[in-house]
């Protein structure tokens, strides 16, 4: 079972494709504009690589393969969201591809539904809620949870929907 | 936050005190004389009880005290130390540990173990019934006698060093506690206290003179000044005549006065510190400051980044191609590599404690498994990293339960065997390079090569027939799920195998190696780092990146020509002095596009008995290596064992040898298993490239169609 949201909180929305994702601040260190990148040999494909962050060499993971989506090239619009983790116990630092970030908005509990238990392309436990600003869906996601494991796509069918992408 | 917590002091203290009981009880022998090692061990134990008591850890004190009774007797020959009573010393400080760990978690102390201790501690005591049980807390309760030696007067002059109070001595409770002991006459000199304008109030000017007629002996007095500083003048001298002497007043010199009992002089003034013992160990004598971790982590951190700078400043420096800028960084360099070394240093901590640690083992295993079995120790002074330190214990427990259990023989088959009934395990540390190198070696049954081919090919390791070199044989134990252990003991097989011992080591870049002779033992070769946050490091670039070799494994760097390259076929060897050497390429391994030059690097490394080449497209140089940990996410790469910011900001990865070692062992099975035909080409990129390319075959079709 994903966490209730019940009280206020601000999120920072970013997109992967058309899908627009949000993700507590309180999680959130830095966003960054792409820096290079030191690929890790051997090491998965969503596994972007190092980069060097005020010093500290931090993990970079491309959020798009992450979640089953297919690959695309950089952009100039693309950043490093750099989320801290709480992992078994530990804070941990790694930085997330997003294809661009836009801003931190508040959401209330109200204008936040608990995921629709069927027809999300989405896997539910991975996901806070429902935000709704306008007429537009913000998928919140546990990011914790969506770490937790090295395997777990976001796409509830990752493999068999990777090739076609359309606006949900 | 420069003033500690007093309680937490204690605690500390109190844990080294307990680690050192423990190293001199298991040094003790029965029945043999050991004045001075008996002493320290009643030293350690009187220490915790007082200050336990000072800091409220009444039930440490308590239980204390009755380990200290019965020490005591020891110490005056009235009570013969026994196997028992050792074992008994070893438990009460288990039970001490206990109650100080219950007292910090806020649990209730666990009392029954301890009161089973004090009734066996009891029943050792010589039974004249005079050992009324005492309150346990007073810090110094009179002593216990058995029978009602002479009374004896002793004159004692005392002069406490000026600075005795700094360190937290208040001398009239030295008196007080003289005064305990029997009839007392107390004289001060105040001989040297200064006028009042340049008094000190925190220093002690005065000196006293005390006769004493006691019949506690000459220990008891002693003990009043176990921990006045040597700095302090101290005569205690029997008076020929006992007793009488005590009538006639101390001849008195001009500046003397009768002390009065009120009257502490100076010492009144001074801020008297909380207390006796501990605040000793802090004092200049042994000239040594205790620094919380933290702040000495947080010190090689700034180290580090100190060090990263510095090599940016190096190369901003070399381009400007200043002369004027060129000399202030090349001292700047000097001063920083020596402060890193210096700050390095601080964290070094001698091995030896941790090797102290596995006496207890030893001696607590070999009596369970009714083994004879004797733990030497070598090398003990040899320093190491502490967080290397912390991360070795546990790994190498199990090494040493395993050398118990399965290494040395029961002391029947061992004499059965023309061996010595009791087994040695020898655990040696010694300095080599840049590395630790610490053997364990047992003169047990050794390793059953058969035993092991059996389990393995049962596992599905291994394949029926195969053949395997002595070293392949022993490398199987480190695979996982391989235990000979046939059953299933508090000793060893409890399902962490050696190849979780592996990985432990190889997290903080150690290799592990074993060696054994069956019937004469084995031997166990482990090479650790010397520390885990600065190392030097050999600079390589393939392509566009740039890597890091670990110079400590590193033995040298040989060309590689193109045309070597294709002469061999794909089969990755090279003769380096007669030896073939398996290489890898790192270009294909980490599938790094574009093509190599004519003339390829070939950096030579080694790990263990193993040698293997790197292929590198260029070799770069020395450079002082910063690491950093590249966390969960990159945990399962095997080839990579850190990263670290280069000068220009950018991340250099630091390889991982082990890992380049097993991949090198694949690639090489792999191309021997194949059969080498001449012409045929088994080099990895070819195949690749044929394989990818059905388009351009395609074309070659339409073509020729």
């Amino acid at each position: 079972m994903s966490t209730t949201i019940n009280e206020t909180g601000q999120y920072i929305t970013f997109k992967l494709g058309n899908e627009l994702f949000a993700i507590n601040v309180a999680q959130v260190r830095e966003v960054l504009e792409l820096p290079q990148i030191t690929k890790v040999p051997t090491a998965p494909g969503y596994m972007r690589g190092v980069v060097n962050v005020r010093g500290k060499a931090i993990p970079v993971i491309d959020l798009r393969l992450k979640f089953g989506l297919p690959s695309t090239p950089d952009t100039v619009n693309s950043r490093i969201v750099v989320l801290e983790l709480e992992l078994d116990g530990e804070t941990t630092v790694v930085g997330g591809i997003a294809d661009s970030v836009h801003e931190v908005i508040e959401l209330e509990p109200g204008q936040i539904n608990p995921p629709p238990r069927i027809a999300m392309r989405w896997r539910t436990e991975l996901i806070q809620g429902m935000g709704k600003r306008g007429d537009e869906f913000i998928i919140i996601l546990d990011i914790n949870r969506v770490f937790v494991s090295a395997e777990t796509a976001l796409l509830e069918t990752a493999a068999a929907e990777a090739p076609a992408l359309p606006a949900a | 936050m420069n003033q500690r917590d007093p309680v937490q002091t204690f605690l500390t203290e109190a844990e080294d005190l307990l680690t050192r009981i423990e190293e001199i009880t298991l040094e003790l022998a029965p029945d043999e004389a050991h004045g001075d090692r008996l002493n320290e061990l009643f030293r350690a134990f009187h220490t915790l009880k007082g200050s336990g008591a000072m800091f409220g850890f009444d039930a440490v004190a308590g239980f204390t005290h009755h380990i200290e009774t019965v020490l005591d007797q020891v110490r005056e020959g009235r009570l013969a130390l026994s196997e028992e009573l050792i074992s008994l010393i070893l438990r009460s400080k288990d039970q001490i540990k206990a109650l100080l760990e219950a007292a910090q978690s806020q649990e209730p102390p666990p009392a029954a173990a301890g009161t089973e201790i004090i009734s066996q501690l009891q029943t050792l005591l010589p039974p004249t019934g005079t050992m009324q049980p005492k309150a346990a807390v007073p810090p110094r309760a009179p002593k216990p006698v058995t029978a009602d030696p002479p009374r004896q007067s002793y004159q004692i002059h005392f002069r406490p060093a000026s600075d005795l109070m700094t360190s937290g001595t208040n001398p009239i409770a030295l008196l007080n506690e003289l005064r305990a002991l029997g009839d007392c006459r107390i004289a001060a000199d105040a001989g040297r206290v200064p006028p009042l304008e340049q008094l000190q109030p925190d220093q002690c000017h005065l000196a006293w003179d005390i006769s004493l007629a006691t019949n506690q002996g000459l220990n008891a007095i002693k003990d009043v000044f176990m921990f006045v500083d040597g700095g302090s003048e101290i005569k205690i001298e029997p008076v020929a005549a006992p007793a009488q002497n005590l009538a006639r007043p101390v001849p008195a010199p001009a500046a003397r006065a009768e002390m009065p009992e009120t009257s502490a002089g100076p010492a009144k003034a001074a801020p008297a510190p909380a207390g006796d013992p501990l605040a000793r160990k802090v004092s200049a004598k042994d000239a040594s400051v205790r620094v919380p971790s933290e702040r000495l982590d947080r010190l090689v951190n700034l180290v580090g980044e100190l060090v990263m700078n510095q090599s940016r400043l190096s190369q901003v420096a070399a381009l400007a191609n200043l002369p004027t800028l060129a000399g202030p960084v090349e001292d700047l360099e000097r001063l920083v590599d020596e402060l890193r070394d210096n700050v390095l240093g601080i964290r070094m901590m001698p091995i030896g404690a941790t090797f102290s640690r596995f006496k207890r083992l030893v001696h607590d295993l070999s009596s369970e498994l009714q083994k004879e079995i004797d733990l030497v120790t070598e090398g003990a002074e040899t320093e190491l990293d502490k967080t290397v330190l912390d991360q070795l214990g546990d790994p190498l427990v199990h090494l040493i339960r395993n050398s118990i259990g399965h290494g040395i023989e029961l002391p029947e088959a061992r004499v059965a065997a023309g061996k010595p009934r009791s087994g040695t395990i020898r655990l040696a540390a010694a300095h080599a390079g840049s590395s630790v190198v610490i053997t364990i070696t047992d003169d047990g049954r050794g390793l059953d090569g058969e035993a092991i081919r059996a389990k393995a090919i049962e596992k599905g390791l291994i394949a029926a027939g195969a053949k395997l070199s002595e070293r392949e044989m022993y490398e199987l134990i480190f695979r996982p799920g391989f235990s000979t252990a046939k059953q299933v003991t508090n000793v060893s097989g409890r399902g962490v195998g050696m190849d979780v011992v592996k990985r432990q080591f190889e997290a903080f870049r150690g290799q592990i190696a074993m060696t054994s002779e069956p019937g004469q033992g084995t031997t166990l070769t482990l090479t650790l780092p010397l520390t885990l946050a600065i190392i030097d490091g050999l600079l390589v670039e393939i392509g566009p990146d740039q890597f890091i070799v670990p110079m400590s494994v590193v033995t040298e760097n040989v060309e590689l020509q193109r045309a070597d390259r294709d002469r061999n076929n794909g089969r990755n060897v090279i003769a380096v002095r007669g030896e073939l050497i398996p290489y890898v390429r790192l270009r294909e391994a980490f599938a790094i596009s574009g093509g190599e030059p004519d003339v390829e690097k070939i950096v030579i490394a080694r790990q263990g008995e193993d040698r293997v080449g790197l292929v590198v497209d260029r070799v770069l140089g020395n450079h002082q290596t910063v690491i950093q940990s590249l966390g969960k996410f990159y945990r399962q790469i095997e080839l990579v064992s850190g990263a670290t910011i280069m000068g220009d900001g950018r991340v250099a990865l630091i390889l991982d040898l082990g890992g380049l070692v097993r991949m090198a062992e694949t690639q090489r099975n792999r191309t021997e298993a194949t059969p080498w035909v001449p012409g045929l080409d088994h080099s990895i990129s070819n195949i690749r490239q044929k394989t990818t390319a059905p388009g351009s075959l395609g074309a070659l079709n339409k073509n020729t169609a």
